[in-house]
């Protein structure tokens, strides 16, 4: 998934001379593009990192936030009883991201407020994340969407640390965005905002894609759209292998 | 090196994965079990989801006892009748398990499920077996004859049937309970269910120990299936990519397990298998009873999707 070191500054090249190219009314832009549009899990999957790269039309600081497809998350507390931990409360949150990373070229404490980070929803402190059922508790859900989130984190797929996004000069920039081997299929979301006076100059979305390809994806697809004729073709090739075994561990 | 499972959607070492499959395939050929109940909890140790875990073990239990029922075929140490009976109570059992199983997975409390009949079942096999074979050995060394047990009050059950390769004339209900309460567990806990099945066979039904195996595994192959067929259709969680890498190691693991079995003695390896179990009962145990890391945790309850 590491595109070669000259292909990134052929693509660099190419936005900075798109960007070039606009006129002067539209310095304030930003042009930001992936390395690759799809992430493709395969066979050897074991996570990947995909390049995000782009040009800003003027000064200040840059923030990339991507969200993995939404759903909802449900999240239980265990409670003691008889001696052994049961789950017993339960909170679902809606739409909630799959996945969940920013990325920024200086600590966020350093250019913006809190109130600006919960405005635009930067940060895993400032994710919106609502209970489905209304009138609960403000403690308690706070409890667990803390939670959530840890739980989230521990299975890396929200991200302890913002990335670091790099200048090279003083219009380009570039970051790298790692996805764990767990990550979710579907529409991934990525935004970036170009900060300046903890205010919003410009900002641009850019939408990709985690897709199952080849092997992986026929045979996920094939147990979740015929799942009885999956199961069946299951059970034939376990007992096409137990015979075969026996058969020849017989001859041996 | 990696492989991505396509069900249970996460990535883990083949070679973890082959050296688990080989282990329990060895143990399983060292003591004549089908090695559900080690191979489960061990993928649930790994990180696989339990659901996952249980329903893609079904599935390599079909394998494995489809090899094994073959010899005993062979050797004509299989009721055929009395296989009938049992499945068709397994049957029953294990539809009802697979139904029991998506709803508690859809309330969130499959896991505990899981592990809490897990606990009860090795508790109670392990300690038997330890007991028995301590016996056993005691007995070899006095050398005192053994008596058979026989149970007066099944006799009274109706619905008598004659199994004639087991030289039995007893109620199909037995056969049927037996199977049925079997065949839950073999939804739930992603086993065979020989441990069960096998004391059941021998104390319960009074069946000679030639025909239990042969038996006993004959039943399994369709109880299994059965469960496999049900567990992709209603839950989708049976990963045939885990299930093919298990199985491949398991069979050959099962036949040098099986070569070392024969040069030992019964009780001795019944006494082993009673510790290897009454662990995992340990195990199992502790991770209920000891307070976890992080109270909350994300529930899978299949609906995502």
């Amino acid at each position: 998934m590491k595109p070669r070191a000259h292909t990134i500054i052929g693509l660099l090249a190419a936005a900075w001379a798109a960007l070039s190219a606009q006129p002067v009314a539209a310095a304030e832009d930003l042009v930001v593009d992936l390395s690759a549009p799809v992430v493709a899990i395969t066979t050897g999957f074991t996570g990947a990192d995909l390049l995000l790269f782009g040009v800003v039309g003027g000064a200040g600081d840059v923030v990339v936030v991507v969200r993995g497809p939404s759903r909802d998350e449900t999240v239980r507390r265990k409670k003691r009883i008889a001696g052994i931990w049961v789950n017993r409360d339960l909170i679902t949150f809606e739409q909630v991201p799959s996945f969940y990373a920013t990325a920024t070229n200086r600590p966020l404490n350093e250019f913006v407020t809190p109130e600006f980070l919960l405005d635009n929803q930067i940060g895993v402190r400032s994710i919106e994340l609502k209970p489905k059922l209304k009138g609960l508790d403000a403690v308690e859900v706070a409890r667990f969407r803390d939670a959530l989130v840890r739980n989230m984190q521990k299975q890396g797929l929200y991200a302890r640390q913002p990335g670091n996004v790099t200048f090279l000069g003083n219009r380009l920039f570039r970051t790298t965005i790692t996805f764990p081997a767990n990550v979710a299929t579907g529409t991934y979301g990525i935004d970036v905002y170009l900060v300046r006076d903890n205010k919003l100059i410009s900002w641009k979305t850019t939408l990709m894609t985690v897709r199952k390809f080849g092997f992986e994806a026929g045979v996920f697809d094939f147990a979740h759209r015929h799942s009885l004729a999956y199961g069946v073709l299951a059970i034939l090739i376990a007992a096409v292998a137990g015979w075969l075994a026996g058969a020849v561990f017989r001859r041996a | 090196m990696q492989i991505y499972l396509p069900i249970a959607e996460l990535s883990v070492n083949v070679f973890l994965l082959l050296g688990m499959g080989g282990s329990v395939g060895f143990l399983s050929g060292l003591f004549g079990v089908g090695g559900g109940f080690l191979m489960t909890p061990l993928l649930i140790f790994i990180g696989i989801p339990p659901a996952v875990a249980v329903a893609t073990e079904a599935n390599q239990i079909v394998a494995s006892s489809v090899s094994g029922v073959l010899a005993h075929w062979r050797r004509g140490n299989v009721d055929f009748k009395m296989g009938i009976v049992l499945l068709a109570g397994g049957v029953v059992g294990s539809s009802f398990g697979v139904w029991l199983f998506t709803l508690l997975r859809g309330i969130g409390q499959v896991d505990l499920v899981i592990k809490l009949s897990y606990v009860a079942f090795l508790s109670v096999i392990g300690g038997l077996m330890f007991s028995e074979s301590i016996r056993a050995t005691l007995r070899r060394r006095k050398q005192t004859p053994t008596k058979r047990h026989h149970h007066y009050w099944i006799h009274v059950l109706p619905l008598k049937m004659r199994f004639r390769k087991s030289r039995l004339y007893i109620s199909a209900l037995l056969p049927l309970g037996v199977g049925f309460i079997v065949g839950v567990l073999s939804a739930i806990m992603g086993v065979g269910g020989g441990f069960v099945m096998v004391p059941a066979m021998i104390y319960l039904l009074g069946m000679p120990t030639v025909v239990v195996v042969g038996t006993s595994l004959f039943q399994i192959i369709f109880v299994t299936a059965n469960v496999t067929v049900l567990q992709a259709v209603s839950n989708q969680t049976v990963d045939v990519v885990l299930a093919m890498l298990l199985l491949a190691a398991g069979v050959i693991g099962a036949q040098i397990g099986a070569r070392f079995g024969s040069r030992m003695q019964g009780e001795h390896l019944r006494g082993l298998l009673a510790i290897l179990v009454l662990t995992v009962c340990a195990k199992l145990t502790y991770d209920l009873v000891v307070t976890p890391e992080d109270l909350y945790s994300l529930i899978d309850t299949g609906d995502h999707r």
